[in-house]
């Protein structure tokens, strides 16, 4: 018996629900009528506007520019005409400048052979990553060219592939790893070529074993030096944090990143993206998008085309069966709630989901009676119930010198509280209202 | 298409189905096997007194709930809990005045004038005990027997504690162990517990004293809900599958207790060290009572399982040096009351790990130079 492990302090066991959605093939969503293409998909400044309303573009062309150092490029998903640019809503909240491009009729999609690339030096393959606009595809949207430029003096011990999508309900990563292993393996090796570690380890929670064998087979066959490591069940697993301290036993310290500790994580769909960026020169242009939750008339992994709207995921999936209780982009642990269905698919969109009514979620608020298991749940090892008093009480200064910017607002607290306390929503508001 | 029932909120958007009132009924449910023996051994009479306490309780907390902007707090269970473990703690033949005082106390006095759920400082169903412990000490140590063991006048009789502390106050002890003073002074024991006791010597070679075994199962006199440590035990591992108590506080609490009595309990009587009977300490008095559903009661017991073992350990310190060298046969009540009041300072100071490790900065060359 291999011993399974799993990171130690915290976390907490939702029901994972993949069984709805992971069975399912990918799908392409046919072209929508109409795309909105945000300029701000990614972590860091949105990219400045290279097109004006009436201009005509093809798909992978570039209509935005990075605008600083963490920004990262935008590209037209299709042939078409850029018909207006305004602001819209984000499911996070995000405002932001946006192409309203309408497909061309007849010919909307680009065309990507695959080209050498074995040649290119990791230099360019750095700029290649950079110029197709790729970002982390987990929800986070880092752009991954900053991610992978390893600064002079430092060394990578362990490239760990995030392949644990340990947000109930998503499968996007898990239906990746099934159906496009070799290629989800280039992209991990292409990284490899870049950044130089000494190890490559895969960590796949074993909820998804049909994955790890899959990947083990083709690994295998290629003899690339891969490891497949299968990982307990436990959420918030596929937080970068949690996920080295499982798989490399490190653990990142309070603001560093995980180069800090030797370390590169990258997700599974990431991976994707940066095979089609070095190998096709495909800007990251589509996504694989769950969409799954009880009120959901059918469950899809679908490819989409980034600024489809959420409207046509959905009525793609044949509408929702009833009323649901809450629409969320991304997972239920981490997601955002939405109301517009107008909102587009960006960069970090992994789910959209129709939740069905659940009761606990209406529980009415009642006093903290120190039962500690927000305490025991969280995986930063915080006190949650302290700082959303000190939050409560306006003394934001007090929850910064209990590390509150250590939260990562995972929900493990809020998630386990019995008085049903919004702990993760005092912590997001602490730490905007401690920073000024 | 427009959504306008759906609701937007923070994440996250799963909940763990736990509720405040789903952990006090479930410690009530708990606690159900362990009242209901006390019931069948002490009577009619014992049932009435937890009913009066609970209706007590329940009562005083819906007319705090009727004033101003009280939280609505009656139907969570607190206060239930709050009568039944009040009930409880009582002697089956303590006046109807006791639990109705008692279970007032408790609900008005220290749960509600602190602020109510959430708020006090002291587990209010103990302190309700103390308070009619200490105002009616007459009424509150007059035990009857068990129907298990009524071959014996049934009202009035002494806990084996109080057996204990009598015999070693009158220095009749003369180098015995408890079971020992028991014998001597006649204390009875039931059959079952007499061929269990001789079953253990002649098979296994374990001197076990029936007393022991006795107060195991709960045929002895005492408070209605905690002569039974067998039941109560059980009602402890139900809570802990359902994950509402952890191991932390009891076993800290119990180990220590146990080590403490052990290593010097035996003094008292005359005997060396490491002579303590501590197997019938534990299950005897109020001990299992309150380390399973006293101790752990999470108002007023740490956050941190760090804290949890500290005040465990506290609790079980305080118990020994107040069972052994106080001048009251009962300590666990007391004990845990003490270690109440540490918790805030527990808390301040025992901090879970901070994620994230210490990592060496490259020494400055420069500064070296």
């Amino acid at each position: 018996m291999e011993r399974i492990p799993t990171f130690r302090k915290g976390g907490v066991h939702p029901d994972d629900k993949k069984v709805l959605s992971n069975g399912m093939a990918i799908e392409r969503l046919p072209v929508p009528a109409e795309l909105i293409v945000p300029l701000s998909q990614h972590l860091g400044a949105p990219a400045t506007p290279l097109k004006q309303k009436g201009d005509t573009v093809v798909a992978g062309e570039k209509i935005g520019q990075a605008s600083s150092f963490i920004s990262a490029d935008i590209h037209s998903p299709v042939n078409g005409a850029i018909v207006d640019i305004k602001k819209v809503n984000l499911a996070n909240s995000v405002v932001t400048e946006a192409f309203v491009i309408v497909p061309d009729a007849e010919n909307p999609l680009g065309n990507w052979p695959e080209q050498p690339y074995d040649m290119l030096s990791p230099q360019e393959m750095l700029a290649i990553i950079k110029d197709m606009g790729v970002v982390g595809t987990g929800g986070a949207t880092f752009p991954t060219h900053v991610k992978l430029a390893v600064p002079k003096g430092k060394s990578v011990d362990a490239l760990v592939v995030n392949g644990v999508e340990c947000e109930p309900y998503l499968t996007a990563d898990h239906r990746l790893m099934l159906e496009q292993t070799d290629l989800v393996l280039r992209g991990i090796m292409i990284v490899a070529k870049i950044t130089q570690p000494k190890r490559i380890i895969i960590g796949v929670e074993n909820n998804k074993k049909d994955a790890i064998e899959t990947l083990r087979q083709v690994i295998a066959s290629n003899s690339y030096p891969i490891t497949v490591t299968p990982l307990k069940v436990k959420y918030p697993q596929g937080d970068e944090k949690q996920l080295l301290k499982a798989t490399i036993n490190r653990e990142i310290p309070s603001g560093k990143l995980p180069l800090d500790v030797g370390a590169v994580v990258l997700n599974i769909g990431t991976s994707f993206a940066i095979y089609e960026a070095v190998a096709l020169r495909k800007p990251l242009v589509e996504r694989v998008v769950t969409v799954s939750g009880e009120a959901m008339s059918t469950k899809r992994n679908l490819r989409v085309l980034l600024g489809s709207k959420v409207a046509d995921l959905i009525a793609f999936a044949g509408g929702v069966a009833h009323e649901p209780d809450k629409y969320i982009s991304g997972g239920p642990m981490m997601g955002f709630a939405f109301h517009d269905d107008q909102i587009p698919v960006i960069k970090g969109t992994s789910g959209i989901l129709a939740l069905d009514n659940d009761p606990a979620m209406k529980a009415p608020q009642t006093p903290c009676i120190s039962c500690g298991r927000c305490v025991a749940a969280c995986p930063m090892g915080l006190q949650p119930t302290k700082l959303f008093r000190l939050i409560d009480n306006r003394m934001y200064a007090d929850a910064m010198g209990m590390n509150l910017m250590d939260c990562k607002e995972c929900g493990c607290c809020s998630y386990s509280c019995p008085a049903h306390l919004p702990l993760v929503h005092g912590m997001k508001l602490g730490k905007r209202l401690g920073r000024k | 298409m427009d959504v306008p029932k759906t609701i937007v909120s923070s994440s996250p958007h799963l909940h763990a189905r736990s509720s405040t009132a789903s952990i006090m009924w479930d410690v009530s449910i708990a606690l159900t096997p362990a009242a209901l023996w006390g019931v069948y051994v002490f009577g009619f009479r014992a049932l009435a007194i937890l009913l009066v306490s609970i209706a007590t309780a329940v009562l005083v907390e819906y007319l705090l709930n009727m004033k101003g902007n009280n939280p609505k707090t009656i139907l969570d269970g607190s206060a239930f809990l709050t009568g039944l473990l009040v009930g409880m703690n009582m002697p089956a033949d303590a006046a109807f005045a006791v639990p109705v005082i008692a279970s007032a106390f408790a609900i008005f006095v220290v749960k509600w004038t602190f602020g109510g759920l959430g708020a006090n400082w002291v587990n209010p169903a103990l302190a309700g005990r103390v308070f009619v412990f200490f105002s009616f000490t007459g009424l509150m140590n007059t035990y009857r027997m068990p129907r298990t063991l009524a071959t014996v006048d049934a009202v009035g009789s002494a806990t084996v504690l109080t057996e204990i502390k009598l015999a070693i106050g009158e220095g009749a002890v003369n180098g015995l162990s408890s079971a020992g003073v028991l014998a001597e002074t006649g204390y009875p024991f039931t059959g079952f517990a007499g061929s269990v006791s001789s079953w253990f010597q002649q098979t296994l070679g374990i001197g076990l004293s029936p007393y022991t075994v006795d107060a195991f199962f709960g045929n002895i006199a005492g408070c209605i809900g905690e002569v039974s440590a067998f039941l109560l035990i059980a009602g402890a591992l139900y809570l802990m599958v359902k994950k509402i108590i952890t191991w932390h506080i009891p076993v800290s609490f119990l180990a220590t207790f146990s080590m403490l009595a052990w290593l010097f309990g035996g003094v008292r009587n005359g005997l060396g060290l490491f002579q303590g009977d501590f197997v019938l300490q534990l299950f005897s008095g109020g001990m299992m009572l309150g380390a399973f559903f006293m101790a752990t009661d999470m108002v007023t017991s740490p956050t941190t399982h760090k804290g949890m073992v500290i005040f465990g350990v506290g609790i079980g310190f305080f118990a020994f040096l107040l069972r052994f060298f106080g001048s009251l046969p009962e300590s666990v009540s007391l004990a845990i009351i003490l270690m109440n009041i540490f918790v805030p300072m527990i808390d301040r100071y025992i901090l879970p790990k901070r994620f994230g490790e210490t990592i060496k900065e490259p020494k400055k060359q420069e500064a070296k130079a």
